[in-house]
């Protein structure tokens, strides 16, 4: 990304390595207008940005993942789709009266093998997201996406869904038609499926709008990104009556990859470019593309049962109790 | 989020001064109706199954009551009793989880926000699970998950039509993102009940909301709703806020849901447990009643097969 629409979206923790960037400019322009030589300068001050820049990114707090899971140019679903597959064909409609735009899917080819591709899509700038309801699908977007897993699943194409979505859409329309209802048919249908499916969360992962698209035996997540059961917003809100306490909120929720990872709830992390997946979208892209195919060479070997098996038992096991003997 | 609404109400009707009233009017030999405010005689309101005999609204049941009300007396075998909840994640907003649990158990008696077990209803076998709205709003944690998975295993092998009495305001908050994940692990056990082809009947009571309604609340092959039950998927104050609107009279209720084709049919408490055991029984396998010749005749052609 060009170092002056990185400024546009600077995100407060950026703060000091984008000063110290300005200072590096700066110098450098004075250097060739008094036609000095200060490369010398020049490579210290950018190997102490480059350190700076290591330190902020590996010690980023949860809320501060949330920032860069929200953050305007990270890649978007079908900027994954289309940056990982050789062909891509969108279909579209939910065969009952609606074309939700927040939740995109397709045909696909991925090195080669016909895959079914599918996720919640947020809008590229303010027109797009208004458009596209900052990714939070109606039923009809849900309806959309298992009316496509079941195109998947009658051909043998393996699943992949892209999670990226602030929740599912609240609103009167929603409810009249069904919100709920269409999340719960999804979470039962996913259980059925003979194909392999892998869901990668790219971005947001909000709540039961991100799970009516996530049941797969393969749960993958991006470094930055997140997957909550309420936003920390509405969380702070609720249990501290206190909306200023999403950042407290945040760490609570266990909300990070790593958190889940140990949860026993997602498979693997997949690593972002340093500065996040928006610094470089086709790194990001090459590293989610290969890890698509190395979890599918592994699932595809196996029998379908096996793969449903397999489902069933990730999620029985998830959960924290404890059994006291009567 | 729809729980939000729950605490909000909580907040606005301060049910503490208002159940202890209540209690009060109780211990007095009366209770007093909460949406007509009429006095009836306790007894008279419990043989009623808590229903307003002057204006029908269905006052909160418990867990324990409900089983009463709906199974056979004396056929009741609680299942994973031994199932606790527990503070995994070392949550604290306000208040810390674990003393939320313990204040929770101490103040209702339960262990967590629901019952599961077996019975009969009249005289036929059902997998019964009863959610409890006094234990944190019936909010869906690990437990909850775990207890009705259970449930459901046991009534996929043992052949048992499913019902689950719901009463909740969603995902419990405190548990992260395992609570969100029951969602997705009791509709994996009911999609294994589906293919046995076996009966499962929800039972929508006031609130059913939020995570609950996304999951195994919608699931049923019929589902059955409680009169003026608020149903929906997100809050009300959540909706408002979003789309800064008012909201339709009657949104979100019971008589809205089945006006939208999301629920069979409305059904009044008293009448619960005759309809339950009618549905159950016009889903037995169907053995039809032969007349005394056509069973002659069935015995002569197994003989002759056995020979
Ligand atoms: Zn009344």
């Amino acid at each position: 990304m060009p170092k002056t629409e990185r400024r546009t979206f600077l995100l407060d923790f950026e703060k000091p390595l984008c000063e110290l960037e300005s200072r590096i400019d700066q110098i450098r322009e004075l250097a060739v207008e008094n036609k000095v030589d200060v490369s010398e300068q020049i490579a210290q001050l950018e190997a102490r940005a480059e350190q700076l820049r290591k330190e902020i990114f590996s010690t980023l707090t949860p809320a501060q993942r949330l920032q860069l899971a929200r953050h305007p140019r990270r890649p978007s679903t079908l900027d994954y789709i289309q940056a990982i597959s050789d062909e891509w064909f969108e279909l579209h409609g939910d065969r009952g009266g609606s074309d939700d735009p927040a939740l995109v899917g397709g045909v696909a080819r991925l090195e080669g093998r016909p895959v079914v591709m599918l996720g919640h899509q947020k809008g590229r700038d303010t027109k797009d997201n208004v458009a596209r309801n900052f990714g939070m699908a109606s039923p009809g977007g849900y309806r959309k996406a298992i009316r496509l897993m079941e195109h998947a699943n009658k051909f043998g194409m393996p699943i992949l869904t892209f999670i990226d979505t602030p929740g599912a859409w609240p609103g009167i329309e929603s409810e009249k038609l069904g919100q709920g209802e269409a999340i719960a048919y999804n979470l039962r249908q996913m259980f059925s499926f003979e194909v392999p499916i892998i869901c990668t969360v790219i971005g947001e992962g909000g709540s039961g709008g991100a799970l009516g698209i996530g049941v797969a035996e393969c749960l993958l997540m991006f470094e930055h990104s997140v997957y909550t059961v309420a936003s920390p917003e509405a969380c702070a809100a609720i249990l501290w009556k206190d909306a200023k306490k999403a950042e407290q909120a945040a760490t609570a929720l266990k909300i990070t990859a790593w958190d889940l990872k140990e949860l026993g709830i997602i498979e693997g992390i997949l690593p972002e470019p340093i500065s996040g997946a928006h610094a470089e979208p086709l790194e990001a892209a090459a590293t989610l593309k290969q890890a698509l195919i190395e979890n599918l060479e592994r699932l595809v070997e196996m029998a379908p049962e096996q793969r449903q098996e397999l489902r069933y038992q990730k999620f029985r096991q998830i959960g924290a109790f404890k059994e006291i003997p009567l | 989020m729809s729980l939000f609404d729950w605490f909000a109400n909580l907040r606005k009707t301060e049910p503490l001064i208002q159940e202890q009233q209540e209690r009060e009017i109780a211990d007095g030999l009366w209770t007093k109706c909460a949406a007509c405010g009429v006095l009836a005689y306790t007894k008279d309101l419990k043989a009623n199954q808590l229903v307003c005999a002057e204006c029908g609204y269905h006052g909160r049941v418990d867990s324990d009551e409900r089983i009463l009300q709906l199974l056979d007396p004396k056929t009741w075998k609680p299942l994973a009793e031994e199932v606790y909840p527990t503070d995994i994640l070392g949550f604290r907003d306000r208040k810390a989880y674990r003393d939320r649990l313990r204040e929770y158990q101490q103040k209702t008696g339960l262990i967590d926000a629901v019952k599961t077990g077996t019975g009969l209803i009249d005289g036929l076998p059902v997998a019964l699970g009863v959610m409890d709205f006094r234990f944190m709003g019936g909010s869906m944690g690990s437990v909850v998950g775990e207890k009705l998975c259970r449930l459901i295993e046991r009534a996929t092998a043992e052949r048992f039509p499913l019902v689950i009495i719901c009463a909740s305001g969603g995902a419990r908050m405190q548990e992260g993102m395992l609570s969100l994940m029951q969602m997705a692990k009791i509709s994996g056990a009911l999609h294994r009940h589906q293919k046995a082809k076996l009966l499962y009947i929800p039972v929508l009571t006031n609130p059913t909301t939020g995570g609950v309604t996304a999951s195994f609340a919608m699931l049923g092959d019929i589902i059955l709703a409680e009169p003026k039950a608020t149903i929906g998927f997100a809050g009300k104050r959540v909706i408002e806020q979003t789309i800064r609107e008012k909201l339709p009279e009657g949104f979100q209720t019971s008589e809205y849901l089945l006006q939208h084709g999301f629920v069979d049919t409305i059904v009044p408490r008293t009448q619960l447990k005759k309809t339950l055991a009618q549905l159950i029984s016009l889903h037995q396998p169907f053995f039809p009643l032969l007349s005394p010749s056509q069973k002659l005749e069935r015995h002569h052609s197994a003989i002759h097969n056995a020979i």
